[in-house]
């Protein structure tokens, strides 16, 4: 039996970015794009589920975000998780990589004992692959990144296959660990109907609330206690829930400044007109190794 | 990331205008199951979102996976290696991801571990999964055998047979066709016999078995020796072990994912479905009439991925300085095949419902008769309820699939030469679509089952309503042309039955068939019209052209032109 916790995030998608997505001043409208589940992450998630097939155990889903983030802990209980916690607070805004493993760190050692953290490599928004290692490192928890398949697990050791540089590694690690995945890893299960029919309605507080709308406050605690029975609870952890150093979570825990943001347009050169003869053809790919392009 | 269901408008229409809580309230129990199982409906809204979401979940699979196997699965198709069918990779891929998701039990009740949704639900998603890769429909769409044994099999055999098809573990196949039994199924031969201890044993031939390779065979063999006919016809299920061999896989036009094998039964053991001597005319009939809705709804999917090809080509394709979709004629098609594939659509879902109501009815009448409750209101109900789906089903099953055809020849036709080319997707589905209108009953066999529905005018109480009714606007207008349709049809009817010559009405049958098609489908898109305002497009265009088409009919008709038939040998 081995526990996971899988670190999953909602994502812009990136892959849809039209003109009128990209503000003036280069940043990303989000409220513009569909908030989609981080692809890596999914991965992530998936080889967590099939640890729990194979050995037995429980796999948690954790995402911070804003509130809207609930979808994609919905979507991991479509796929298999067991349960999930969103953790969301205003306080948690616009911190950067450093401020969010902080954040993440403490709400993992709230939520339990694991033998695994998954994540996914990383987010398609930021691109930087550091929250899943710093997270490693405030839990004082070995970690082995870029992981492409479980070889196996035994006594208390996982064998893991990872990429480096123009091939791969195989590292041993003891438990519990951090590992973070590839998306070309391991392909997601689908949905499973049956999963999509019974966890549709999963809500978190703010969503019940929502659902309450004018009626009293004791009326929301009557749906919670209703959706907790019915498993379809999804717990939200704030400041409050947990203990963390006020000082080092959201803008104020985070010493990445963004300078500027650039849009930045690839366009074409000049031309260079090239005679279709040998000795045009033969200049051009001088040229070309002037240039670095061949050789 | 295309979803085939999220971005298919008209579907979605169909799905929100189905209207099928008194269905859905007797196949969930009233909701008892709910209490058992923490993925069953609470309420008729929640059944509903129950199946919205799956359909989503379907349309992703089909939009985002299936889609783009389907090419390399035509390509590869399935082989037989050393005696052992092998699907197409890509078949394999989508095979695995259906059982991942819970779909390969769509139709069954939960206890076995499937879905228990509605018949018109589960049709709705073979249309989107066709639409993706219409082979994949033949394995998919298979889910009807389980239903069979469901319907007409022991609890033990249910308790045997059921979850390994929910789980996706089995696949299923129906063996009847034979080299000599094709259309005429009452001269099957495959011959089952009992032991001294009365186990049944199978020995003989099918051919044409659409994946043969299954695990369960459900078995039309005849188990009254001596007998010839459809009488002596017993259903048996078998486990397709060593003793089935696949003699072969056939090399078709289309459908290269879906293996369609010919078996030899070497002493197989079999267990009887139901009773002996109802295979054919009781147990087949009820599992052809809802192959034949599979199929109706694979010609639908194909048609539906047609259209959007074609669109999607005229868009893009510039002649003559322009996107060829602004040259009239070009649009024209585009509208009449946009048209064909809505209103082909309703007559689908109407037809699936009937369906439903129909066996939903047999399921609560069967009920209260273990309950000792009287059921002659409902027994009455069924009646009518039966009439209606008995007309509908064939009726479907020839429109949609001769559309697809139609549409398939016609998207082909809008991409021009490079449609002609493998390296784009219509000529693929040309190819699959040719089998739709063959296979579970050709066109001609639809006609023959629709006829007797049609003669006796089973609908015409329904129009009787509609020619009351007031519509709104320039509705009114097409309704008027309905009623001169109406007029149109019984005055051939009666030519034809005034007649009283079989042959001539062999023949007329197909224009009467037809004749009455229109007012089925003219009056759904009427109604249709009333709820959603660019059904009045397809209805004008729909209607507009079925008088003209019922003209043709009637000139069919009336000028005899079949009399030269007493002729053939002369002429042929």
């Amino acid at each position: 039996m081995y526990n996971s916790i899988v670190l999953v995030k909602q994502v812009p998608d990136t892959s849809n970015i039209s003109g009128k997505v990209m503000k003036d001043d280069g940043t990303v409208n989000r409220a513009l794009l569909p908030a989609i589940f981080n692809h890596e992450d999914k991965s992530a998630l998936e080889l967590a589920l099939q640890i729990k097939e194979r050995f037995g155990g429980k796999v948690t889903v954790v995402t911070m975000g804003p509130l809207r983030a609930s979808d994609i802990l919905r979507e991991s209980l479509f796929m298999g998780a067991d349960e999930a916690y969103l953790i969301s607070d205003r306080k948690f805004a616009g911190a950067d990589t450093l401020a969010t493993s902080y954040v993440l760190s403490e709400a993992i050692k709230k939520i339990g004992s694991f033998d695994f953290v998954f994540a996914g490599r990383q987010a398609i928004d930021g691109d930087t692959a550091q929250v899943g290692p710093q997270t490693a490192e405030k839990l004082n928890m070995p970690q082995i990144t870029y992981a492409e398949e479980i070889i196996d697990i035994k006594e208390n050791k996982v064998t893991v296959k990872h990429k480096i540089d123009g091939g791969h590694e195989i590292l041993e690690a003891q438990l519990p660990v951090l590992i973070t995945v590839l998306k070309d890893a391991v392909e997601p299960r689908p949905f499973s109907a049956k999963r999509v029919m019974a966890y549709k309605n999963a809500s978190s507080l703010v969503e019940l609330e929502k659902l309450a709308e004018g009626n009293s406050l004791l009326y929301v605690d009557k749906l919670v206690d209703e959706y907790t029975s019915r498993n379809l609870f999804i717990p939200t952890i704030t400041t409050d829930e947990m203990t963390v150093d006020l000082e080092r979570i959201g803008i104020k825990g985070s010493p990445t400044k963004v300078y500027k943001v650039e849009s930045v347009v690839l366009g074409g050169g000049n031309h260079v007109n090239i005679e279709p003869t040998k000795a045009g053809i033969g200049s051009l790919i001088d040229q070309l190794m002037i240039d670095h392009i061949f050789g | 990331m295309p979803n085939y269901f999220l971005d298919n408008r008209d579907i979605k229409f169909h799905f929100e205008n189905l209207h099928i809580k008194e269905i859905v309230d007797i196949a969930e129990n009233n909701y008892e199951d709910s209490k058992l199982y923490n993925y069953a409906p609470i309420n008729y809204e929640d059944a509903m979102e129950n199946y919205r979401k799956v359909l989503e979940v379907i349309g992703d699979l089909a939009g985002n996976h299936m889609a783009d196997r389907a090419a390399d699965v035509d390509l590869e198709g399935a082989h037989l290696i050393d005696g052992k069918v092998q699907y197409a990779k890509g078949t394999q891929e989508n095979l695995k991801e259906l059982s991942q998701a819970d779909l390969m039990g769509l139709i069954l009740p939960h206890k076995y571990g499937g879905l228990n949704f509605p018949f018109s639900i589960y049709v709705m998603a073979i249309e989107i999964v066709a639409r993706a890769d219409a082979s994949l429909m033949n394995i998919f769409g298979l889910q009807d055998i389980a239903d069979s044994i469901k319907k007409f099999g022991t609890e033990e055999q249910r308790e045997k047979y059921l979850p390994k098809f929910c789980s996706g573990e089995h696949t299923g196949a129906m063996a009847l066709t034979e080299p000599d039994a094709g259309s005429d199924l009452q001269a099957v031969k495959l011959h089952a016999y009992q032991n001294a201890e009365g186990k049944w044993f199978l020995k003989g031939c099918k051919r044409f078995i659409t994946n043969g390779n299954g695990d369960v065979l459900l078995v039309l063999a005849r188990s009254e020796a001596g007998t010839k006919d459809g009488r002596g016809l017993s259903m048996f299920v078998c486990y397709g072990d060593k003793t089935v061999k696949v003699r072969r896989i056939e090399n078709k036009l289309g459908i290269h994912g879906s293996p369609t094998c010919e078996l030899q039964f070497n002493d197989t053991p079999a267990e009887l479905v139901g009773q002996r001597k109802y295979g054919l005319i009781k147990y087949v009939l009820d599992l052809m009439f809802r192959a034949r809705m599979g199929v109706s709804a694979q010609a639908l999917g194909i048609s539906q991925a047609a259209y959007e090809e074609a669109l999607k080509y005229a868009r893009e394709r510039e002649q003559f300085g322009k996107a060829i979709i602004d040259i009239p004629v070009v649009a024209n098609m585009l509208i009449d095949m946009r048209v064909m594939l809505e209103s082909n659509r309703s007559l689908f879902y109407a037809a699936a419902k009937s369906v439903d109501v129909k066996e939903k009815l047999e399921e609560q009448i069967e009920k209260f008769k273990q309950e000792g409750k009287p059921a002659g209101e409902l027994t009455a109900k069924l009646k009518h309820a039966s009439k209606i789906a008995n007309l509908l089903t064939p009726f479907a099953k020839y429109v949609l699939t001769e559309g697809a055809n139609k549409v398939t020849y016609d998207a082909i036709q809008i991409h021009g030469g490079t449609g002609y080319m493998k390296e784009f997707k219509v000529e693929r589905l040309a190819r699959d679509a040719r089998i739709t209108n063959i296979y579970e009953g050709t066109s001609q066999l639809q006609i023959v089952a629709s006829y007797g529905g049609v003669v006796n005018d089973v609908l015409g109480s329904e129009f009787d309503k509609y020619e009351k009714k007031e519509y709104k606007g320039g509705l009114n207008k097409l309704a008027d042309i309905l009623k001169e349709i109406r007029v149109i049809f019984k005055d051939c009817l009666k030519y034809v039955m005034d007649k009283k010559d079989a042959n001539f009405q062999d023949v007329a049958a197909k224009d009467l068939v037809e004749l009455y098609s229109y007012l089925v489908i003219g009056y759904l898109l009427l109604e249709e019209s009333e709820k959603e305002q660019t059904k009045v497009f397809v209805a004008n265009r729909y209607v507009l052209n079925s008088l003209a088409n019922a003209r043709r009919n009637a000139e069919n008709i009336k000028s005899e032109i079949f009399s030269d038939l007493i002729h053939a040998e002369k002429i042929l």
